[in-house]
């Protein structure tokens, strides 16, 4: 099985993979112990147990419904928006339960940045754009600098440092992710979550958005969530596979299949549904 | 295949959107041709009395001399009032059902249920609880804020309903957007939430607004005097350019229906007015998410 999916050099994964730490200097990031999510009272995801390190991208794939998107939105409490939602299982954050009574939600979303699917930049300039997080965060000293930096990060500032008072809503689509990402790195997170960052873009944007993590990942911990099988091959250090279970009554629920290094998810993965996933025979 | 076969074979449905395209013309027709009447006449009739002694002299019993000044200048102040009155509750409301309200709670749900009612009350009996609990109960008497007090009760439910629709209007993806990025709910509703609905709640204001100058029924029960000599002031006695329009037109002589056809025309065009710049606003600020 040496290229099991197209478009991926299994080479290149496998040497990737040599530069990763060995597991046991890995400095874990979060730890997730039998989380599960309901909605409504209808599990939605259950039983996931998984560690993601420190500078990895880590990856969840999956077919749709599987629970992947539900799960990152769990890092940052973003599922307490929703009604009805209720997270089982805990996560701890270097330690700390991240759903603990005396955990500030907003506390956790100024340290765990996250890009949307769509590009969802405010209807305002892009200087504001990427200025709202440390406004509303009162990170206001030097705010210019801050900016700039966060567009530097984003591979951002060449294109728009002349139309810094543009509309953000007149960039492409693809520039409208850079910026979004450039938005939560001003605010200096330490992990970045990417639900389906790339999802909505043409390929070219979607290189340069995958060239970004690369280059990110040097600084920060990310986590992506794709239903990009080549996406997730070429830029994840560690890749996680999700599946549908059908309960009684045929509710859909998703649970966490496996779990492991990129290439042996690709290449040896030891569940029979993980191997079918990236072969393509499901999903 | 033919080309016969393209041909319409069911001329009935050609009939039938022939016919509903006529009663659309008519339809339009109808409103169109009320309004031209209306403004035709009223300016055939009342142009000439359109000049400075209305709008800077008092009324008096010589229709010569007479002027609507202390009706025009208390309408401004009922509008201004109004503004400052309704847009703060409403909004407040507005944010308070869409942002913060659990629909699941009976209590919330008999409010939403309240308000479309209250939209639908006339307005005659917002004049009638103005004038037992206001100008009584309260013994606040019959005053300008009064008036202003219960024109903001008969346009709160529109503007309520307006500012709501342009708060949902605003796309949850901006929500999500900036409580990612750390904003508490407060920051996320006043940094983001309220600019993208101003437009929105700015155009329902205006509208409701323009509806509550042409109100006269309230304004009359709770205690619009017909006979004002004197510039109005918030807490004296007033009336309004409707109340006056009504005033001149019961009277018997033929000069002081002319100054009613003038002092309409001089209302038609406040609230055309208001409504061209509701317009303007909803064009220019509208927003593409």
């Amino acid at each position: 099985m040496s290229d099991t999916i197209p478009g991926v050099s299994m080479d290149r994964l496998v040497a990737r993979q040599q530069q990763l730490p060995e597991p046991s200097q890995r400095d874990v990031v979060f730890d997730v112990d039998d989380l599960g999510v309901t909605y409504s009272g209808k599990p939605a995801l259950k039983d996931v147990n998984l560690e993601i390190y420190r500078n990895f991208v880590t990856a969840f794939i999956g077919p749709s419904g599987c629970g992947k998107s539900t799960f990152i939105r769990c890092f940052n409490h973003m599922n307490a928006l929703i009604p009805g939602a209720r997270i089982h299982g805990t996560i701890h954050y270097h330690g700390t339960d991240l759903y603990g009574s005396e955990v500030d939600p907003v506390e956790v979303r100024k340290r765990i940045g996250m890009v949307f699917q769509k590009p969802n930049p405010f209807p305002k300039s892009i200087y504001d754009n990427v200025a709202f997080g440390p406004r509303v965060l009162g990170m206001t000293d030097d705010l210019d600098g801050r900016v700039e930096r966060a567009l530097e990060q984003a591979a951002l500032l060449d294109e728009v440092k002349d139309r810094l008072k543009a509309s953000a809503l007149s960039l492409s689509g693809g520039q409208q992710q850079r910026l979004c990402i450039a938005r939560c790195l001003a605010v200096e997170p330490e992990v970045i979550l990417m639900d389906e960052p790339a999802s909505a873009l043409d390929p070219i944007a979607t290189t340069r958005i995958e060239d970004l993590m690369h280059e990110l990942k040097q600084d920060y911990t990310i986590v992506v969530v794709t239903h990009n099988m080549q996406q997730a091959a070429r830029v994840a250090d560690m890749t996680a596979f999700f599946s549908v279970e059908r309960g009684e009554e045929g509710h859909r629920t998703g649970v966490l299949v496996e779990y492991d290094a990129t290439p042996k998810i690709f290449t040896q993965p030891s569940d029979s549904r993980t191997e079918d996933y990236v072969t393509g025979r499901f999903g | 295949m033919s080309v016969t076969t393209l041909r319409a074979e069911r001329p009935r449905g050609r009939t039938s959107s022939a016919l509903f395209k006529a009663f659309l013309y008519v339809s339009i027709g109808v409103g169109i041709a009320t309004l031209g009447t209306l403004l035709v006449t009223v300016v055939a009739k009342g142009w000439r009395y359109v000049d400075l002694v209305l709008f800077f002299e008092p009324p008096s019993a010589d229709p010569q001399i007479a002027g609507a000044r202390p009706a025009i200048l208390a309408t401004i102040y009922l509008g201004l009032l109004l503004i400052a009155f309704s847009v703060p509750i409403g909004v407040g409301t507005a944010i308070y059902l869409e942002e913060y309200a659990n629909r699941d709670r009976w209590y919330n749900r008999m409010l939403e249920v309240n308000i479309q009612n209250l939209a639908a009350v006339p307005s005659i009996v917002y004049g009638i609880l103005g004038l037992a609990f206001l100008v009584r109960g309260l013994g606040l008497g019959r005053v300008l804020l009064a008036g202003a007090m219960i024109l903001t009760l008969v346009v709160l439910p529109t503007v309520i309903i307006a500012a709501r629709e342009a708060i949902r209007a605003v796309p949850d993806s901006i929500r999500q957007g900036a409580y990612a990025l750390g904003a508490t709910k407060w920051q996320v509703i006043w940094r983001q939430v309220l600019p993208g609905a101003t437009p929105g709640i700015a155009t329902g204001s205006i509208l409701a607004l323009s509806r509550a100058l042409g109100e006269t029924a309230p304004l009359l029960l709770v205690g619009a005097l017909t006979y004002v000599s004197f510039d109005p002031t918030i807490l004296g006695d007033f009336t309004a350019l409707p109340v006056q329009i009504y005033q001149w037109v019961a009277r018997p002589q033929e000069d002081f229906r002319i100054l009613a056809a003038s002092g309409i025309i001089v209302l038609l065009a406040i609230l055309l007015t208001l409504n061209a710049f509701a317009i303007w606003i909803r064009n220019r600020y509208q927003r593409k998410w």
